[in-house]
Parts: C-alpha cells; structure tokens; sequence
C-alpha cells in the first residue's frame, strides 16, 4: 500500500517537473519547433546567409526587448521606444548632413561615433524625461510614455517635414563617413547589429545578475514597499530603467537607419508592441519582478524567425498579424501558468499572498498588446 | 452570552474529515459539532488546519475523506455558493467586497432583485436598510464601502451573509483589523446573532478576546483535534497548553548585564496625518532608549504607534522635532542612510511592505544589506550563499535552504526572514511593528528570545504590540501610546489593567 503511493507521489513529481522543464523552456522550444517547419517548408529558410539576415533583423527587436524588460521588470512599461528608435535615428541623419551654425556662419560637420553618442544621448533623455515623469511625478507609465510616443513622434517629423533622409554616406573630406558600418559591415562574417545585440545582451545579463543595481531593479518590481524599507533607492532605480530603455532604442534606431542607408520619421512604428510582445513571450511578467535577458532575447528570435519566416514561405501579410497575435496571446496564457502555480503550492498553512492580484494584472496589462496588433 | 440552556442542536457536523495536499497531510480526521445559536472557536497555531477545515465547512474546497452533515444528513458543497445557498456563509480574513461599489450593491452582489426596469433600487435599498438597522450601522445603503471604516466593513459582510438567510457563519479573524471599540461592536452583533437562533465558527489569533464570546472550544495541532470543551471548562492556559503542547513561554526580560549609553533620542517628534495636515498622529513625543534596553509601545489601533516607527525609520515623513542616533540627527536622512547607521524597522505588514514575494530567502534576508555580499564590486553568489545560510541560522528560520520560495514558508518563518533582513545590516536599533501579528505562538516566543538575544549584545529594541499579554514578555519599559502621546510607563511588573487603562481602553474588556 505503502510502496504504491510512494511510486505514485514519485511518478507524479517526475511527470510534474517534465511538465515545468517544458513549461519554462518554452520560449526556446517554440523557437526550435519554428526553425524546424520553416526548414522543412522552405530549403532557402536555414542557410547561413539566410539566419544571419534574419539574426540582424531580430537585433533590432531584442534592443528594443532588453530596453523594455529593464522598465517591465520595474513593472512599468515604455510605450515610447517606437518613437525613440524613429527619432534617434532622424538626429543622426541630421547631424551627418551638417549643423549649420549661423551666428558663425560655418556648418558642422560631426565625426560618426560623436553621431552615435549625441543620437544615443537624446534617447537617454527622452528616457530621463519617462522616468521623472513616472518616478517624481507619479504619472502612470502607460500614459507618461504614451505620451511621449506622440511628442517624440511628432518631434521627428517636425524635423524633417515628413520627409526621410535619404543621404546618410558623409563625405570623406568633410571626415563623416562610416555611418553604414554599423547596419552592413561584418565582423568575422557576423553583423555588426547582432554584435552590438550580443554586447549589449551581455552587458545588461551582467547588470541584472551581478550588480546591486539589479538586484534593487527586481526588488523594487516583485515589491516596490519592502524594497524602499530595505534601503532601496526606488525612485532612482525607476528614472535609470527608462534611460536604459531609451538608449538601446536609439542604438536600434542606428542601426536600423544605418541598414537601410536611410533615416524615416515613421521608423519604427508600433515597434513598441513587439519589443513588449518579446518580453512577454520571453517568460517576463508584466507585473514586474519576473523575467531576464536570456528570455527576452529568446522572445525576439522566435518573433524575428517567425515573421521572416512567414514571409519566405509566401504567407499573406493580413495571416502574418494573425500568427504573430496567437503567438503572444499563448505566450501570456502560458506565463500565467507558470506564475499561477506557485500560489498553490503550500498546503495551507500560509496566509494570503497578493499574488493572486498579480496574476490578474498581468492577463489584463497584456489585453492591450494584444489588442493592438 | 448564551447559556447552557440556550444552546441548540447540532446543525451541522464535521466527521472523520482528512484533507491531503499531494504528500502532505492538512488534516487527519477532525470531529466537532457546531450548535445553534453558539460559538464554537477553532483555536490552533498557524498551519495546524485551521485555514484547511474553514474552507472545507465552506465549500472552497473538498475533503480527501469525511462527512459533513448538515441538518442530520450528509451533503457535499461544490462551491461556496452552494454552500451559502444552503445557509453556510464564511467572512473571511480579507474582505471580500468592491470598495468602488455602494453599500447596497455589494450586499446584493451577484443576485440583484430584478424588476421590469432592470434592477430594482428601490427594493434592494429597503432590504439593505432593514439589515442594517438590525445590525444597527446608521449608514445609508448608497454610501460606497471605500469610504466606510474597516469595522463598518466587517458589519457589512456580515449583514450581506444574513441577506441570504445563513444560519451558519463562519469568521475568520474578523477582529485582525479592528479597533478595540470596534471589536466590542462586533461581539455586541455577535451575541445579537446568537440570540436569533445563527450558529457562528469561530477563528482568531487574539485568544483572549476569542474567548470572550467562546462558547465551545476545538483545539487544533498538525491537523489533528487535541481537544474540546465548553466555555465553563476552559481557559486560556488550557487552550495555549493543548495549542502548542506542553512548552509555553513566550521569555521574560533579558537580565544581568548593563545598558549601554543612550542609542536613540526622540525630541518634540511630530507625525501630521497626509490627508489632514491639521492632525498630529504623533504628537511632540520624546523617547529615549538605551543600547540594550528593549522598549515596548503599547496602544490602541490608531494611537499613532505605527507611524511613530515609520518615521524613525524614515519612512513617514517628519512634521517636527528630531530623531537621533548617537547624538546624530537623522531628521533629514533617506531611508537607506538610516539603514547604514543602524536603524531598520521591521514593518507591520510584512506582505506588503516586509518581503519581495518574488524573492527567495536567501535574496530577502540579504536584500537590506548587499554591501556586504559583494567582492570587486559585483554581488558574488558564494558571499551571498554563505551570509543567507548564516543568517537563516542565526534567526532560526526553517528552511530547506536559501533557494526556497519566500512563499512557501509560514507565517513565523517569514517573520523571522525579515527580521533577519534588518539583523544583516548590522543595526544599533531595531524597530518592530507588532512582530507578532498573525504568527503563532511557538514562533512568538522564538521571535522575542531572539530579540533578547540581540538586546544583550547591546542592541536597542523598540517593538510595538496591540496585546497586552506580549508587553510583560521580554520588555525592560513599557510605553502605553494614546493619541499621539505616551500616556504612561510602565516596568515590567506592572499588571493588565493599568495598562489598558492607560491606553484608554476599559479594563474590563
């Protein structure tokens, strides 16, 4: 009697943790099962050339992504990155067409990296503006960075009266050349925008895991309360998120204007819903506290992979936005599995948790995501 | 309260019930009856089934193996609203109503009268009415519940359980939350219940008020019954011998050493209310401890105890006079500066404000002070293993590990990581807001022993508490808050009723 409900308790313990291991690699898996269908329906899908062109694409969605999980792992959320990566990617075409400095009547003509620093520069502040608006003045980051949406959008186009800087080459005299290394030049076969993904992947896993700021990152989003009672400067670990967000938009705005030798003002548009869509299908919970890069990254492969791969085997655009939806309405259905478990996971001694609220923020935060695309 | 004579027949029964978690046994074969117009209180530590047996009675969940019986015959709830269909109703804990909703609304949640017109307001507010007079809460039924007080709240509950006729009401610790005047509310509806023929299950930490309206007593440990009796039988010595078995002690003052000099100094300190700048919560209170000495602040729910401590350490900000450690101002400091000159408080609600819930031990206990766990600048997982390993030794939590799931520890436990949190940074004062607030008595009395322990090695203890019983416990000074203000002091030889008294509660309470 004994040894059967011993063998019973085992067998389901095995089944369960097989069920967890699936459970939390899911984002890898999805990924696995993507490039398996896509080699099978499309010889063309896994050549060399064909993952790297689709790797730099998903660069751009995992800056985006890693950006965003910084500010969703505060448990906010940064509506504005779409229009940061749109509008950096403006400046830098605008500086590289010169400043014309009139009380001196001389034009200045940057270098590319002081480019590269003055367009990140402006990402990092339209971030500053986010996080002070969110942190000392208490407006909710859904509304403060939708917001900022409409204003940096509106900004960019102002710039340029709609129109997209098509010359982004410099002149060698003028010493401004070099723009498009970072959107077409590889190193070791690889592109620079992957690169850059890696590094910056690389960098912020490191922030997360090794540093106190991390650490005070996750706190404050699993309990804004208690980790302000442990000495936790909330308030500035809340403005420092949005900057990283607004920075690594303007990295992926770089290197999107760099790729395609152009700079738009309309770049990057509802770019923000599929950084977000990256997070989430990356394990992170909306509510805050949950998540890391390694998903994330996962996240923006399997929506790159997917959507390129959609488009190679000849998919229609209108069924794309239809698979990508499933996808992240799935990837939400599953993160709630995963976080709702745990509350049921103590006998019954323990009393009550609020993360049975939490559990319902993150089903209802992730509606509009959804929604919109 | 109900006498002998008075007490009913059995409505309903519980029989050989047992509830299993996976491996875990929540339950093993628990026996009571519940009579017409009595009280039956389940009394029992945290994690011995009372939680368990409650949502069984209530239809949250089903037993592994058992009966209940209702009215004689054997019935199974899928649901609570089939239990309450069927007269059982359960208050629990947390309120369970809309605070954006009116009064009215919430007591006809989910079953509004109807009429040609969509619902009709106009009868629902009658019947609200006529509850509420019987409950005798002079409010009207349109008021929204976020504007009512916490006890008025409960009242509510109550009078929407009464709305679909229950006979059988289950409460669990209704009184956590409540004002002692508030409480005396309660029990006067309580004993008005009674009378109309409802039988009432009983749970609730604060035994001594529990006994108060008591009149049969079930005993739970590790899920198992250890005792019953009646109200004649019993008393509180009884109960806390058959709760915990034989070992009760919740300590005594540490003794035999030496204060150190004074650590922390309290002048003309002032708390104003947020939300009515005019009101002083703490009004010019001035306090001195000493290193070593263990200070306990009696009072009443809203005397100000809570936000005394929270401005101490710096979480409630300072309307006037001046907090120093050391001789040092701190006034103007944030909170992480406090921490690093040794003052951490341990909040109240440790849900809330005391752990990060996606934390696990090891990372809560450590949170207060990654100073220490760093090497080159970087957190270094070795560090930080090893100082949660110790500091789950020194604070004594039952822990697999550091890895655990803060989650999955009891009440006590957690306790004991937060205090052990505040413990990490190294801290010359330590501030408690009832650390004794919804955790067993076996990890009360481990809880103070610990803090005896620190006192001793010179650390100033301030801990506030809401029961009179824990302020004779370990505390060398006894402050009893009323208003704002100390309105007494007492040593550790003073009784019960001086206390209360102070503190503006009538002594016979």
């Amino acid at each position: 009697m004994t040894t059967t409900t011993t063998t019973a308790i085992i067998q389901r313990r095995k089944t369960f943790s097989l069920a967890k291991l699936l459970l939390e690699g899911r984002a890898f898996l999805a990924l696995l099962l993507i490039v398996v269908v896509f080699s099978l329906l499309s010889p063309n899908y896994l050549t060399l050339g064909n993952v790297l062109i689709m790797a730099s694409h998903v660069a751009i969605y995992a800056l985006l992504g890693m950006g965003m999980l910084m500010v969703i792992l505060n448990g906010g959320i940064d509506l504005s990155v779409g229009s940061t990566l749109g509008f950096s990617a403006i400046i830098a075409g605008f500086l590289l067409q010169g400043v014309p400095i009139n009380v001196f009547g001389v034009v200045l003509y940057p270098s590319v990296p002081v480019v590269v620093l003055l367009s990140c520069a402006v990402g990092a502040l339209i971030g500053l503006v986010n996080g002070i608006l969110v942190s000392r003045f208490n407006v909710a980051p859904f509304v403060a960075t939708l917001g900022m949406l409409y204003v940096v959008r509106g900004l960019a186009l102002l710039m340029t009266n709609g129109l997209t800087i098509n010359d982004l080459a410099g002149d060698a005299e003028l010493g401004n050349t070099g723009f498009e290394w970072l959107g077409f030049n590889r190193l070791l076969g690889i592109p620079v925008g992957v690169l850059i993904m890696i590094a910056v992947a690389i960098v912020l896993g490191f922030v997360l895991g090794r540093t106190r700021f991390g650490r005070w990152l996750y706190a404050s989003g699993g309990n804004e309360r208690a980790a302000e009672l442990s000495g936790v400067p909330v308030k500035s670990v809340k403005v420092w998120v949005y900057v990283i967000s607004g920075v690594c938009a303007s990295i992926a705005g770089l290197i999107l204007a760099s790729t395609l030798t152009s700079a738009s003002p309309t770049a990057g548009n509802t770019y923000e819903l599929t950084a977000i869509a990256a997070v989430v299908i990356g394990g992170a919970a909306l509510s805050g506290g949950r998540g890391n890069v390694r998903g994330t990254l996962l996240g923006a492969f399997v929506i790159g992979f997917l959507s390129d791969g959609l488009v190679i085997v000849g998919v229609s655009a209108y069924w794309q936005m239809v698979f990508m939806g499933a996808v992240i309405v799935v990837a939400v259905l599953l993160n709630t599995l995963q976080y709702g478990r745990r509350r049921k996971a103590p006998a019954s001694s323990t009393p009550s948790r609020p993360d049975s609220a939490s559990t319902t923020t993150d089903q209802n935060s992730a509606a509009p995501t959804v929604a919109a695309h | 309260m109900t006498g002998q004579e008075n007490v009913g027949d059995v409505v309903l029964e519980a029989r050989d019930i047992v509830k299993t978690y996976g491996g875990t046994r929540a339950l093993r074969g628990v026996n009571f009856q519940v009579r017409r117009g009595t009280v039956t209180t389940l009394f029992g530590e945290n994690g011995a089934g009372k939680s368990t047996l409650m949502k069984i009675l209530s239809g949250v969940e089903q037993p592994t193996s058992g009966q209940i019986i209702l009215d004689g015959a054997p019935v199974t709830f899928a649901s609570t609203s089939e239990a309450r269909d069927r007269g059982v109703s359960i208050i629990h804990q947390e309120l369970s109503l809309a605070p954006n909703l009116s009064v009215r609304d919430n007591i006809f949640m989910g079953r509004e009268i109807t009429g040609p017109f969509g619902i009709d307001y106009a009868e629902e507010d009658r019947q609200t009415r006529a509850l509420l007079d019987e409950l005798q809460l002079p409010i009207e039924p349109d008021t929204l519940v976020a504007d009512l007080r916490v006890g008025q709240q409960q009242i509510i509950e109550i009078a929407r359980a009464l709305s679909v006729n229950s006979r059988i009401l289950i409460m669990d610790e209704p009184t956590s939350a409540l004002a002692a005047a508030e409480v005396e509310v309660l029990f006067g509806i309580i004993r008005d219940l009674l009378s109309r023929g409802v039988a009432i299950v009983y749970i609730s930490h604060h035994l001594e008020e529990a006994l108060e309206v008591t009149d049969y007593a079930v005993v739970l440990r590790d899920g198992s019954m250890t005792a019953a009796g009646q109200r004649a039988d019993i008393d509180l010595e009884w109960i806390v011998r058959n709760m915990v078995g034989d070992h009760f002690d919740l300590g005594s003052p540490p003794t035999g050493y030496d204060f150190g000099d004074t650590v922390l100094s309290i002048r003309d300190l002032t708390v104003v209310d947020r939300e009515n700048p005019e009101r002083a919560i703490v009004n010019r209170l001035d306090l001195d401890v000493r290193a070593g000495e263990i200070v306990c602040i009696y009072g009443l729910m809203g005397a100000g105890r809570t936000e005394l401590l929270e401005a101490i350490a710096g979480k409630e900000p300072i309307a006037g006079g001046d907090v120093l450690v050391d001789g040092v101002s701190i006034a103007g400091w944030s909170i992480a500066q406090r921490i690093e000159n040794g003052v951490g408080l341990v909040p109240e609600d440790r849900q809330r404000d005391g752990l990060v819930q996606t934390f696990d031990v090891g990372t809560n206990l450590t949170l207060a002070s990654l100073g220490g766990s760093l090497s080159r600048g970087m957190i270094s997982n070795r560090i930080e293993k090893k100082r949660a390993r110790g500091l789950i030794q020194d604070v004594t939590v039952k822990t697999p590990g550091p890895e655990q799931a803060i989650g999955a520890l009891s009440g006590g436990n957690q306790q004991k990581v937060v205090i052990g949190k505040i413990i990490a940074t190294e801290p010359k004062v330590m501030l408690l807001d009832e650390p004794s607030r919804g955790i067993d008595i076996g990890a009360k009395g481990e809880v103070f022993r610990l803090l005896a322990e620190r006192a001793r090695k010179g650390l100033a203890v301030v801990y506030s508490t809401s029961e009179v019983g824990e302020c004779f416990s370990i505390a060398h000074r006894i402050l009893v808050m009323r208003r704002g203000r100390i309105s007494a002091v007492f040593g550790p030889d003073a009784t019960k009723d001086q206390i209360m008294a102070a503190s503006g509660e009538s002594a016979a309470a």
